[in-house]
């Protein structure tokens, strides 16, 4: 399906790029999280979360990963992490929240990592070293 | 004649914003990211910018994925903070300097840097962040902003080295303009910091202090580091760096280094500050 080329950015470890092509698929997905913005459209979502979808032309894979707030697959799937902020603050959750839940940590051991000086880049700037 | 001044080069985190919004600069957590802007505080009384051209980002608040402009000078006479979904910042409108941002693009435009004009918009926390920071909770922001906001969400955003030389197309533009004017210049976003995938939480002291470092004097270099270093080594959203250069490369070749500050964490997210001056002629 993708004619894309190889990007140097495609060996850093744990990352996706938000770039034209994954903006090209996740178009609908970031502007539905971009409708977000506005409370009225935040009260229907909450109110009805797969009508609300159904109304924005996304994959069926898109919409159960905001159904199943996997922000990871959301961003494999052209979500944007500015967008998707959209919906989690819809949840009244942080950043470092949405963070945390990406690391597979939990809130209180991400931000303890934060404050002993984040994430080391020692093994964490190569795929081929931490994978 | 207007005259470049000054640099003010600091992190946007939204979470500073909340942090001031809410009272909160005195706790344990905070304080110490507080103390390394007093400096600055001090220093924008006595100095007395009569304009700020402020380099920053939109985060998905004015530009949807309809329209992504890389480069977008604010031309309004006012720029209400943003209601990024929570309600807008308990802060000042914004007013600009229509007649310097019009001057701005004849002159950068036709110097080669083809500048999207903004003649409506509301401004997020990237710029408003860094105002609070330096002017604290004044009822008006005490002299003129122009937005300027920069493309560092879809990538690829400009190269350090396009951002480097529109800093110093804009200096030439704006010495040119005929009012006396005071106007500091002011790069923002950074420092490492990545907040999505399992990477998330990245942060790179080394890189960081080297960035601060060369920026004041080894800023020729540094505006040739590619994209990719920015990424691997300070985050995906360590990219925002590329702003300073623009902030840089508006000063003269040598800068006098009045502040330096670096503090990690605030949330996810390193906070670097700078404050340099042109080296006045006598």
């Amino acid at each position: 399906m993708s004619k894309r080329l190889a990007q140097p950015y495609d060996d850093v470890p744990g990352t996706i790029i938000f770039d034209a092509d994954m903006a090209r698929k996740g178009y609908h997905l970031n502007q539905f999280a971009m409708s977000l913005m506005k409370a009225p459209n935040r009260e229907r979502f909450k109110a009805d979360e797969r009508a609300y979808l159904d109304e924005w032309p996304m994959s069926e894979e898109q919409k159960q990963a905001v159904l199943d707030r996997d922000y990871n697959r959301m961003m494999a799937l052209g979500g944007n992490i500015y967008f998707l902020a959209k919906i989690f603050s819809t949840d009244g959750l942080s950043f470092q929240f949405a963070a945390a839940t990406m690391t597979g940590m939990t809130q209180p051991e991400y931000a303890q990592m934060m404050l002993d000086g984040g994430r080391s880049p020692e093994g964490n700037l190569y795929k081929k070293e931490g994978e | 004649m207007a005259k470049v001044t000054a640099g003010v080069a600091t992190s946007h985190v939204p979470a500073i914003g909340a942090a001031i919004d809410l009272g909160k600069t005195q706790e344990d957590y905070w304080k110490p990211l507080f103390e390394g802007y007093e400096y600055v505080k001090e220093w924008v009384k006595e100095t007395k910018p009569d304009v700020i051209f402020l380099l920053y980002n939109d985060h998905a608040t004015a530009f949807d994925m309809d329209f992504i402009p890389t480069f977008a000078l604010g031309c309004a006479e006012e720029f209400k903070p943003a209601d990024e979904g929570w309600g807008p910042r308990p802060v000042p409108t914004v007013k600009g300097h229509p007649e310097l941002a019009a001057h701005i693009a004849q002159n950068v435009i036709q110097d080669g840097f083809d500048l999207t004009f903004i003649n409506k918009m509301d401004v997020d926390h990237g710029l408003t962040v860094p105002l609070s920071l330096v002017f604290g909770q004044p009822e008006e922001w005490p002299c003129l902003i122009i937005p300027f906001a920069v493309n560092v969400v879809l990538y690829p955003p400009p190269s350090g080295q396009r951002c480097y030389d529109l800093g110093k197309s804009l200096r030439k533009a704006i010495d040119s303009f005929p009012e006396d004017l005071n106007v500091h210049i002011w790069g923002t976003g950074g420092m490492s910091h990545q907040l999505q995938g399992p990477r998330a939480g990245l942060i790179n002291r080394e890189f960081d202090n080297e960035f601060l470092d060369r920026l004041v004097d080894d800023a020729d270099e540094l505006a040739k580091k590619p994209h990719i270093d920015y990424v691997r080594e300070a985050g995906s959203e360590g990219i925002e760096l590329v702003m300073w250069l623009i902030m840089r490369g508006a000063l003269d070749a040598e800068v006098e280094l009045k502040h330096r500050f670096y503090h990690v964490p605030a949330s996810n997210t390193a906070v670097g500050h700078l404050v340099l001056e042109n080296k006045i002629p006598q």
